[in-house]
C-alpha cells in the first residue's frame, strides 16, 4: 500500500519541480536568456566590421571589389607589400610624435595640477576657471590661424615652420593644459596633503616632493592622460594633414587617407593590412588598460 | 573645484635658500635644470637673432618677453607655483590662446590667394611677373655663388668690374675679387663660387638657379640679372613701371594704368586687375559676406542646418543605444558579461578615423561589402545621394561612439544608490517605475556634462565626416566645393584653401569665429544648466 500511496505522491512532487523547473527555465529565458540571443546581434554589428578589414587584409587579391567574400583566401602579401610603401615611416612618424606629445601632455599637465592642487597664489582661481573656458574652444577650429602662424614663425626658426614634426608637436602640446588639467587636478586633489606635510617637516623639496612622492601615486591617471593624449594625436588629420607637407612626414592618418582617396579599389588590401597593424597595439593597450581609462572618460573625455 | 585643505606651502615660514647656493652633493636636480635651462635659452637666442635678422618684430618681442619670463621664474626663488606652471602657459599662450586672437584678426583681412602680403611685397610680385628680357642687353659672364645656404650671382659687367648680389641683396662691387680663365669670377670675397661642374650634374641646384632673380639695385624698377644656363647673366627688366607717388602700376607695352585701391589689389579702369594683391583690414566685410552672398548663405545655411542635426543625432543615437545596453546587460545573472563588454566596446578602441576609411569602402555603391551582403548585390548609392549619405555617417557615428557611452551608462549603473533601489522595490515599485523615477533621472545627472562635450566635439567632428566621404556629395550649384554632409568645420576647410587651390583665409577665419561663438554659448548654457540639475537633485 505504502508504495501505491507513495507513487503518486512522488509522482507529484516530481511533476510540480518539473513543472517549477520549466516554469522557472521559461523565467530565465525570458529574463536573462533572451540577452544572449541579443548579444549575438549586438556582436556582430560590432565586430563585423572588424572582421572584414582583417579578411580583407588577408586577401591577396587587394581590391575592394575581391574582399567581400570573407576569408576566401588567407595570405600575407598585404603585409609583405607594405614594406614597399612608406607605412613603416608614417608609423613611425605617428608614435614619434604621439609619443613626445604624451609624454609633454602629463608632463606639463601634472605640473600645472601639481601647482593648483598644492599651492595657493594669486589668480589661483581665475586661473582654473580660465582653463575651463578655453577647453570648451577646440583647437582645430583655428586651423587657418596654426597654418598661417607656422608659415610666418618658419621664416624665422625653419624648425617651428610648416612640415617640421616638432612644430606639430608643439600645436598639440598647447592644447595639452586645458584639457588635461582638470581630469589631473581632481586625482591630485585626492591625495592626501598630510604627506607632503611629513615630507617637508622631513626637509623635503617641493621638487623631491613632486617627483618622488606624488607622481608615484597619481600614475593611473597620468597612463590615462598619456593614452588619451596619444590617441588624440594618432587621430588627428586636420591639423597634421596643414603642418606636414612632405610625403616622408606624414603620420598615419594623412598617409592612410590618401590611400584612401586615390584609387581606393586597388589599395584596399595595403589599407586593410596598415589598418590592422597599426589597430592591434591601440586596441592591446586599450582593453588592458580598461579599467583606468573609463575612470578618465567618465572624468570628461570623448572619442577623438 | 573645490579647494582642498588649506596647506602652508606657500607661506612657507622657514627661508628656502635657491637651489644653487645650497648644492651639497652631487645636486642632479639642480644640474638638469641648469641643462635645461642652458637648452631653453640657447635656442631663444637663437630664435631672437634670425627674428632680427628676418626683421621680424612680433617673433622678436615674443621671444624675448618669453625668454626673460623662463630666466626670472626658475633663477629667482620667487614666483614657485609660476615653475610649475610656465612650460604649458608658454605652449598654452603661443599655440591656443595667440592663435585665437590670431584667427579673429585673419577674420578682419582679406587674407588669402592674392593678398598674402603687403603692399611693397604686391608690388615686387607684380613687377616680377611682368618682367621680360631687355631686347638688345648685354649678356654678362656669370658665377653662381653661394653664401651659408643662400644662393647668389656674381658677374663681370662692362667695365670688367666683379658685382655679387642674391635674391635679398641687390648687385654690389664686390672688391679683390678674381677673374678665372673661363671669363667668369673664380674667386669672389666672403662667397663660395659653386664649380661649374656642380651646376651642371646638380638638378636641383638648376631648378634654384632658374628662379632666381638678383635684382639689379634697390629700386624694383631698374629689373634683374637672370641667368637660363648658369654661366651668362642678361639683365631683365619688367614690363610694368611702379611709381610710388601716384600708387600706380603702368604696363609700358599697353599704356595700361593700374591703381592701388583700398580692397588691397591694383585695379584698371576697365574692372581688370593684376594678381598680386596686399593684405589689408576690411572690416566685417567677411561676416556680412556669409550672410548677404546669396549662393554662399544658402549653402551654408543647409551647412548649419545638417551640423546641429549631425551633432544631436550623433549624441542622442548613441546615448539611446549605450544606455539600453548597459541596462540590459548590467544583469548579475548573466555569465559572460566582462567577455560581452570587450566585445561590445571593440568598435571603441578601433582608431576613429580607420573606422571612417574602412566604413567608407564598406559603403561603397560598385564594390562594396554592405550593398554585396546584406542588400543583396543592389547598387544603392550610399555615397553619392545626399540622404543616404547622411543616414550613412551618421550610422557610422553611432557604431564608433555608442559604446563610449555603453561604458560610461554602465559605470553610472554600477555606482547607483543600492539602499535606494532596495527601498524603492520595499515600497512596490515595479521595475518601469524604478527605471522611470531613480535609475534614468542619476544617470542623467551624472552624464549630463558629458553629453554636453559630446555635442561640443560632435558639432567638431572634422575627421569622421571628411574621412568617411569628404563631406560629398557636392551640393549642385555650392561655391567652394562644399558638400551635402559637410559640417561647418569640414565647410571651413573647404573655404579656407589650405588644402590647395584659391585660399581665403579670411572668410575661412570669420566663419570660425561665428563656429567659435556658438560652441561656447552651447557650452555655456549647457553647463549652468546642468549645475541646476544637480542642486535640484
Amino acid at each position: 500500500m505504502s508504495t501505491t500511496t507513495a507513487a503518486p505522491a512522488a509522482s507529484t512532487t516530481a511533476r510540480a519541480t518539473g513543472d517549477r523547473r520549466s516554469a522557472r527555465r521559461r523565467r530565465w529565458l525570458l529574463e536573462v536568456g533572451w540577452k544572449y540571443l541579443l548579444a549575438v546581434v549586438v556582436i556582430f554589428y560590432a565586430v563585423f566590421p572588424l572582421v572584414y578589414v582583417l579578411s580583407a587584409s588577408l586577401n591577396p587579391n587587394g581590391t575592394l571589389a575581391a574582399s567581400n567574400a570573407l576569408f576566401s583566401v588567407i595570405d600575407l602579401s598585404n603585409y609583405a607589400a607594405l614594406g614597399e610603401t612608406r607605412f613603416w615611416t608614417w608609423a613611425g612618424n605617428t608614435l614619434l610624435i604621439g609619443g613626445i606629445a604624451a609624454v609633454g601632455a602629463v608632463l606639463m599637465g601634472a605640473a600645472a595640477a601639481y601647482a593648483f592642487s598644492r599651492f595657493r597664489f594669486a589668480g589661483r582661481r581665475p586661473g582654473l576657471t580660465g582653463l575651463l573656458i578655453i577647453q570648451m574652444f577646440p583647437q582645430a577650429l583655428a586651423f587657418v590661424a596654426i597654418f598661417l602662424m607656422l608659415l610666418a614663425l618658419g621664416e624665422v626658426v625653419p624648425a617651428l615652420g610648416l612640415n617640421s614634426k616638432i612644430a606639430l608637436i608643439c600645436v598639440y602640446l598647447g592644447g595639452a593644459l586645458g584639457v588635461n588639467t582638470f581630469l589631473m587636478y581632481g586625482f591630485f586633489n585626492t591625495v592626501p596633503i598630510e604627506i607632503d606635510e611629513s615630507a617637508k617637516i622631513d626637509g623635503a623639496t617641493h621638487a623631491q616632493i613632486f617627483w618622488r612622492l606624488i607622481m608615484p601615486l597619481v600614475t593611473p591617471i597620468l597612463a590615462v592622460v598619456a593614452l588619451l593624449a596619444f590617441i588624440a594625436a594618432f587621430g588627428d588629420y586636420i591639423i597634421a594633414k596643414i603642418v606636414l607637407v612632405s610625403e616622408e612626414n606624414w603620420t598615419l592618418a594623412v598617409g592612410m587617407y590618401q590611400w584612401v582617396s586615390n584609387q581606393l579599389a586597388s589599395n584596399w588590401g595595403l589599407f586593410a593590412a596598415g589598418a590592422v597593424i597599426a589597430a592591434v597595439p591601440v586596441l592591446v593597450l586599450f582593453l588592458s588598460l580598461q579599467r583606468y581609462i573609463v575612470g578618465g572618460l567618465t572624468a570628461g573625455s570623448v572619442k577623438g | 573645484m573645490d579647494a582642498p585643505p588649506q596647506t602652508t606651502t606657500a607661506a612657507a615660514p622657514r627661508p628656502s635658500e635657491p637651489h644653487g647656493r645650497r648644492w651639497r652633493g652631487p645636486g642632479w636636480g639642480f644640474l638638469a635644470k641648469l641643462a635645461l635651462m642652458a637648452l631653453v635659452n640657447a635656442f631663444g637666442v637663437m630664435t631672437l637673432l634670425s627674428a632680427f635678422r628676418a626683421e621680424s618684430w612680433l617673433v622678436f618681442s615674443a621671444t624675448l618677453v618669453l625668454l626673460l619670463a623662463a630666466d626670472i621664474v626658475y633663477f629667482t626663488k620667487r614666483a614657485l607655483p609660476l615653475k610649475y606652471l610656465l612650460p604649458g602657459l608658454v605652449f598654452l599662450l603661443v599655440f591656443q590662446i595667440f592663435i585665437f586672437a590670431y584667427t579673429a584678426y585673419i577674420a578682419f583681412t582679406n587674407y588669402g590667394t592674392g593678398h598674402a602680403g603687403t603692399q611693397e611685397q604686391a608690388v615686387e610680385a607684380a613687377l616680377i611677373q611682368g618682367e621680360r628680357r631687355v631686347e638688345d642687353s648685354p649678356t654678362y659672364p656669370l658665377s653662381v655663388v653661394e653664401r651659408v645656404g643662400e644662393l647668389g650671382f656674381a658677374i663681370v659687367d662692362e667695365d670688367g668690374d666683379v658685382l655679387v648680389g642674391s635674391a635679398t641683396q641687390p648687385l654690389e662691387d664686390a672688391r679683390d675679387a678674381e677673374i678665372g680663365s673661363a671669363g667668369t669670377p673664380a674667386e669672389v670675397p666672403g662667397w663660395e663660387v659653386v664649380p661649374r661642374a656642380t651646376v651642371i650634374t646638380d638638378t636641383a641646384l638648376q631648378e634654384q638657379i632658374a628662379s632666381l632673380r638678383v635684382p639689379v639695385s634697390e629700386d624694383p624698377n631698374d629689373g634683374s640679372v637672370r641667368t637660363r644656363d648658369g654661366s651668362s647673366g642678361a639683365v631683365y627688366e619688367s614690363t610694368l613701371v611702379w611709381d610710388a607717388d601716384a600708387q600706380t602700376i603702368t604696363d609700358t607695352t599697353t599704356g595700361t594704368v593700374y591703381s592701388a585701391t583700398d580692397s588691397g589689389s591694383f585695379v584698371a579702369g576697365d574692372g581688370s586687375a593684376l594678381p598680386a594683391g596686399w593684405f589689408v583690414n576690411v572690416g566685417f566685410e567677411n561676416f556680412l559676406r556669409l550672410f548677404t552672398d546669396p549662393a554662399l548663405a544658402q549653402t551654408l545655411a543647409m551647412v548649419t542646418v545638417w551640423t546641429f542635426v549631425f551633432a544631436t543625432l550623433s549624441v542622442v543615437l548613441p546615448f539611446a543605444l549605450g544606455l539600453l545596453l548597459a541596462l540590459i546587460y548590467n544583469d548579475a545573472r548573466l555569465k559572460g558579461r566582462r567577455f560581452l563588454r570587450t566585445l561590445y566596446i571593440l568598435p571603441y578602441a578601433f582608431p576613429a578615423f580607420m573606422s571612417a576609411l574602412l566604413f567608407r569602402g564598406m559603403f561603397n555603391a560598385e564594390f562594396g561589402v554592405i550593398n554585396d551582403l546584406f542588400f543583396f548585390g543592389a547598387d544603392i548609392n550610399w555615397l553619392g545621394d545626399p540622404w543616404l549619405a547622411r543616414a550613412a555617417v551618421v550610422w557610422v557615428n553611432l557604431w564608433l561612439t555608442y559604446p563610449y557611452y555603453f561604458l560610461v551608462c554602465t559605470g553610472a549603473l554600477q555606482a547607483l544608490p543600492q539602499d535606494t533601489l532596495e527601498a524603492a522595490s520595499i515600497d512596490g515599485a515595479g521595475r518601469s517605475r524604478q527605471l522611470r523615477s531613480i535609475i534614468l533621472p542619476l544617470v542623467l545627472v551624472a552624464t549630463a556634462p558629458l553629453l554636453i562635450s559630446s555635442f561640443a566635439f560632435s558639432f567638431n567632428n572634422f575627421t569622421v565626416i571628411y574621412m568617411f566621404n569628404n563631406g560629398g556629395p557636392a551640393i549642385p550649384g555650392a561655391p567652394y566645393a562644399l558638400g551635402a554632409t559637410d559640417i561647418l568645420i569640414s565647410a571651413i576647410y573647404d573655404i579656407s584653401g589650405v588644402s590647395g587651390g584659391a585660399a581665403d583665409y579670411g572668410l575661412a577665419s570669420a566663419l570660425s569665429i561665428l563656429v567659435f561663438a556658438v560652441v561656447g554659448g552651447i557650452s555655456a548654457i549647457a553647463f549652468r544648466q546642468t549645475r541646476k540639475l544637480e542642486e535640484f537633485q
